[in-house]
């Protein structure tokens, strides 16, 4: 049985691009050559530049994103899913084992369905209870998890705040008893109290059930708090890659710094640390040869040597992963 | 001086299947030109109501009171009946940042199109002039390769730059007055940072002010002269943001300090604000914090005070029940 629960092998995925319909199609890479490993049981940050490819990642791994090279296997108990070959009887089984929870907790839920017909729904969809009875008592029993009372499920969302509602979509995502979890800047649309209510009880949720997360999130206070591991993203890239603490008290890429350098703080006096990154930011359509993080970065070499460098991930401590160029230029 | 945009006395109630819900309690906010007014608070608490009560875009079930006046340049926005009047407003002088900007993009219609014709309800140009000044406001929010992105779909957008382009879409209509609700809670921190400073240029030069809805309070710092803190539906404390960040004075806003993770001690617990928030089908009589304070009385004589904000210091306005009950 291996210790991981999602292995990730040279994954890129690619979109069209076709500005009109005359012109030719191009490809936008958003992942581009990725491998991670998510461990059982364990909380993985993914965090980075916006338009780096995150949710494409993400739903790479969900299986809702079509992989162009490379690939993605669910290591289940009794058996893998190969999400490049996966067809849709598996993809049926697939979706009780991995689940997503969505950004926006308002948007999400339906207005006309009470909570607990919200929260039934995907037991339904996927036929995984035979009566109505085992139904109510399945939905029940999570929604208790999850601190919702018997009350709240005779309600309709609008009645609720944005915290409540956010567990109820956990609920949802977690009443097919799933094994993995991709949260999807989950919290963010949410004040900082109710954010640290909805991550407590999701720390407590994957002791109790045994649940894996693939946290994205931009919040980086955040993911420092809750996750173990934290990958960072640049333009389709994973440059860095270490357990949470080691990566926050010991950055090693130059993106990685800047970015840790740019969290706002709340102190007016503190506001001129941050180090600025200058220059275009690079695009997926058209990305810079070689580092793809050059066109920003403050170290890059006068010579422009960067051009040429093949990215890679190297391990300079252990489980600390850094970009090559982050380890030979720096 | 007149103020460019004052709201006084707003309640706002929905009528819903279940009963009537107060969303907004007797609130009463002013901002001038050139300045930054931000609206933190939990979530429900009715920022979003605010702004779009603003903008007279809340549904059909909204029911306001008959006092309430929300003025914009001396015109009260609830008076507006017709159309033309609601023009002055939505097309001209005021513009909107969602905090959805997936809902804000029709999704058949490419962002540039959608771009330009906002453009031109706002103000006499042709098409290709409003294309250029799209196309570089999206560059200036940090878009690459703008030319191609403004020939794009929302989906084909990232998170990040679908919220951007919705940035660079209300900017470039040069406003009056922007309403900005939870604008940049998508972007990672360094392009957070640029946006932010390209925001408070164009306010700068354009004169314009503009009310900031975020419940990050690092942002709040960073963008606001002066901040309201809400919570279930009043505005519990305001003033000066320096002022309120250091020294806040009522529970509410004091836990939500407390409640922000601490960079430099991963150690240290997350702090909620303990309790459930009142469903506001149920919203507490008297002091509405009461049910969550850990300052509140025991013999809840809370359940019995009006609010209303009182200056404790100048500038610095608190909640009478905070003036009260905050002290022990
Ligand atoms: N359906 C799609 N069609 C075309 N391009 C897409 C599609 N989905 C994503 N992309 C492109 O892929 C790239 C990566 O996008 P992705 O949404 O994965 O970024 P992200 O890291 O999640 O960013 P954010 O933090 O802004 O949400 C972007 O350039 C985006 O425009
Ligand atoms: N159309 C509506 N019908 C019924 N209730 C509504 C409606 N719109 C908003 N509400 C309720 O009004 C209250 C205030 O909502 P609002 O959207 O202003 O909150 P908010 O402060 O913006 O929260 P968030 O930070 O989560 O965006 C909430 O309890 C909400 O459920
Ligand atoms: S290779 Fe050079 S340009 Fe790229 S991150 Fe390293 S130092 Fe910066
Ligand atoms: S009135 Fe009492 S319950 Fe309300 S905020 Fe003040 S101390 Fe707390
Ligand atoms: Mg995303
Ligand atoms: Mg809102």
């Amino acid at each position: 049985m291996s210790e991981n629960i999602v292995s990730v092998n040279n994954l890129s995925v690619s979109f069209d691009y076709q500005e009109n319909f005359l012109s030719k199609k191009q490809k936008i890479k958003a992942v581009n050559n990725i491998n991670i490993k998510i461990k059982k049981g364990s909380f993985f940050g993914l965090v980075g530049e916006s338009g780096s490819g995150k949710t494409t990642l993400g739903r790479a791994i969900l299986g809702a994103n079509k992989i162009s090279t490379g690939n993605v296997i669910f290591h289940d108990d009794e058996r893998d899913f190969d999400l490049t070959t996966i067809n849709s009887k598996e993809m049926k089984e697939y979706r009780k084992k991995a689940q997503l929870i969505f950004q926006d907790p308002y948007a999400a839920l339906s207005p006309r369905m009470t909570v607990r017909d919200i929260i039934a729904e995907p037991l339904e969809v996927m036929k995984i209870t035979n009566s109505r009875e085992e139904t109510d008592a399945r939905v029940r029993d999570i929604a208790a998890k999850c601190r919702l009372n018997l009350e709240h499920l005779r309600r309709f969302p609008h009645a609720f705040s944005g915290g409540q509602r956010q567990r109820i979509s956990i609920a949802r995502a977690l009443v097919s008893n799933p094994k993995f979890i991709v949260a999807d800047e989950s919290v963010a649309a949410l004040d900082v109290s109710i954010q640290a209510d909805i991550l407590n009880l999701l720390k407590q949720l994957q002791h109790e059930l045994n649940l894996t997360y693939l946290f994205i999130s931009h919040d980086l206070s955040v993911v420092a708090h809750v996750c173990d591991i934290v990958a960072v993203m640049y333009l389709g890239h994973i440059v860095e890659m270490a357990p949470s603490r080691e990566l926050f008290s010991n950055p090693k890429h130059p993106y990685t710094k800047a970015l840790l350098s740019s969290i706002p703080s709340i102190d007016p006096e503190n506001k001129s640390k941050a180090i600025e990154l200058e220059g275009e930011i690079p695009s997926a359509m058209n990305p810079p040869s070689g580092c793809v993080f050059r066109t920003r970065c403050p170290h890059a070499s006068p010579d422009g040597k960067e051009g040429n460098i093949e990215m890679r991930l190297e391990e300079v401590e252990p489980d600390h992963w850094v970009d090559r160029c982050g380890v030979s230029c720096g | 001086m007149t103020h460019l945009l004052e709201i006084n006395n707003l309640d706002v109630k929905f009528d819903t299947d279940e009963g009537r819900i107060t969303a907004i309690d007797n609130v009463s906010l002013t901002l001038d030109q050139g300045k930054v007014l931000g609206i933190v608070g939990e979530s429900g608490s009715g920022k979003s109501v605010t702004a779009k009560s603003i903008m007279q875009l809340n549904p059909g079930n909204t029911i306001y009171n008959d006092n309430a006046e929300i003025i914009i340049d001396d015109e009260d926005v609830l008076k507006f009946t017709s159309k033309n009047d609601l023009k002055k407003i939505r097309g001209g002088k005021v513009s909107m940042i969602f905090q959805e900007p997936m809902a804000s993009f029709a999704p058949a219609i490419k962002i540039g199109s959608q771009m330009v014709e906002q453009l031109m309800i706002h103000k006499p140009m042709d098409k290709k002039e409003a294309k250029n000044i799209s196309i570089d406001m999206l560059n200036r929010v940090g878009i690459a390769d703008a030319e191609k992105r403004f020939n794009q779909y929302a989906f084909e957008l990232s998170g990040g730059m679908r919220q951007r382009a919705m940035i660079a879409m209300a900017l470039s209509t040069m406003p009056k007055l922007l309403l900005a609700d939870e604008p940049t809670t998508a972007l990672d921190v360094t392009i957070q940072a640029q946006v932010i400073n390209l925001m408070k240029d164009i306010i700068k030069e354009y004169n314009m002010g503009v009310i900031f809805i975020t419940h990050d309070l690092g942002v709040i710092a960073q963008v606001a002269d002066d901040v309201a803190v809400m919570y279930l539906g009043s505005v519990v404390e305001q003033g000066p943001v320096n002022e309120i960040l250091k020294n806040p004075m009522h529970p509410y806003t004091k836990g939500l300090i407390n409640a922000l993770p601490d960079i430099n001690n991963l150690d240290a617990p997350l702090t909620p604000i303990p309790g459930n928030i009142p469903s506001p089908l149920d919203r507490p009589s008297g002091c509405v914090f009461r049910t969550r304070c850990p300052h509140a009385s025991k013999e809840g004589k809370e359940e019995n005070i009006e609010m209303g904000l009182v200056e404790v210091k100048p500038g610095h306005w608190l909640d009478k029940c905070g003036v009260d009950c905050g002290k022990i």
